[in-house]
């Protein structure tokens, strides 16, 4: 009972954390400078959230080259951009850690 | 009524010409979708003639279809949380029910690993919230699309708001036309994401266990993340900024809470912001 509770109280806080925005959304700022501003949310949090993927193993950084989910990051990252797709990308990350990690 | 803060932006933009001058750059899959289901965006119709716009049906199955790729690698990140869960002692119901309303990966990670070594509730709800706080974010960025619809269509949209839905929605709503029934994209991401969300933790509560580590399956979140950023990133200033949050997100590691998730993307907007000032100033 008490962990049932828990979980609404956590669902409910995230669930207002999202619809905060959203429902004061006749009140914020309209002007343009606001909105560029907005463009730069995906782009900062995905960074945020990938960065540590990569360099933090079991929290401690490690930046030196035997670490292979940098090399696997990077053949990735050059997956994405040339064929701007998803499936591609996630193919060649995956697919470049295992071999990487089946020669080292 | 509903075009109004469009017509507004694409005034000001035609108003600033000169200073919008970088090429905005738009994935090729998303220029097919813009040619295919949308032949005309209303800012170029005639005023004689009526408005073509995308059904709510083909905005609805364009999020569904965004959304597809990323569950491949959704899907081992949520079979990892129903292995940890169920080695945390939670009871299946919880793990399931969990998954369906609190929707929100690295949240419930964190509320399991709490729950493992007995954290008091309190501080369990107040960690999984902190978690989340970079959905404010999130909010703020879809807000202005959103201001027409009616109070419930904002509550399911922003239950529906996830990392995935989120970013897989964003592209359309600022480079697509601006049409009545654009918001049908999103409720297509998020159902989508919450489908597959739901059906991998059930996954990984019945076969998990049989998954070994070594296939580094969790390196999966990290790329579909990977993907969304270098199709989110269009301008010189947006890469400078992405940078920034990353190189900002190690220096601030030691926060606790996870707490440098949203310190790092408030650095990164920052910086592009500046950037973008004097990209446009010169």
């Amino acid at each position: 009972m008490e962990l049932l509770i828990l979980i609404l109280v956590c669902s409910g806080i995230t669930f207002l954390l999202r619809y905060s925005f959203i429902a004061a959304s006749k009140y914020l700022p309209k002007n343009p400078h606001f909105q560029d501003m907005l463009r730069f949310v995906p782009p900062t949090v995905l960074a945020a959230l990938i960065a540590p993927e990569i360099f933090v193993q079991n929290s401690s950084f490690d930046f030196a080259p035997d670490n292979l989910r940098i090399w696997a990051a990077a053949l990735a990252f050059l997956a994405a951009y040339f064929t701007r797709n998803v499936l591609a990308t996630i193919a060649t990350g995956m697919i470049a850690l295992w071999c990487l990690q089946s020669f080292f | 009524m509903i075009f109004r803060r469009d017509e507004y932006r694409y005034n000001y933009r035609i108003h600033h010409a000169r200073k919008f001058t970088d090429k905005i750059r738009t994935a090729p899959k998303y220029r097919a979708y813009i040619k295919n289901i949308m032949p005309l965006s209303n800012h170029n119709v005639p005023a004689d003639t009526m408005p073509q716009y995308a059904t709510r049906k083909a905005e609805y199955f364009a999020g569904v279809r965004a959304e597809l790729p990323l569950l491949l690698g959704l899907f081992p990140f949520g079979m990892v949380y129903g292995v940890l869960a169920l080695a945390a002692g939670l009871p299946v119901w919880a793990i399931i029910f969990m998954s369906a309303i609190f929707l929100a990966g690295s949240g419930q990670l964190i509320f399991v690993q709490l729950f493992g070594v007995a954290t008091p509730y309190s501080i369990i709800a107040t960690t999984a919230s902190i978690v989340n706080l970079r959905h404010l974010l999130y909010s703020a960025s879809v807000a202005p699309y959103l201001d027409h619809l009616p109070r419930r269509w904002k509550m399911l949209l922003s239950f529906l708001l996830t990392d995935e839905a989120y970013a897989a929605a964003v592209p359309r709503f600022r480079d697509g036309p601006a049409t009545p029934h654009r918001h049908w994209f999103l409720l297509g991401t998020g159902t989508t994401l919450w489908v597959g969300w739901f059906t991998s933790s059930i996954t990984g509560i019945l076969i998990g266990h049989a998954v070994p580590a070594s296939w580094s399956l969790d390196f999966s979140v990290a790329l579909t993340f990977i993907a969304l950023l270098v199709m989110s990133l269009q301008r010189k200033s947006e890469i400078i900024a992405a940078l920034a949050a990353a190189g900002a997100a190690l220096m601030l590691q030691s926060l606790p809470y996870k707490l440098w998730i949203l310190a790092a993307a408030l650095i990164g907007i920052a910086v592009g912001v500046f950037c973008r000032r004097l990209e446009i100033r010169r």
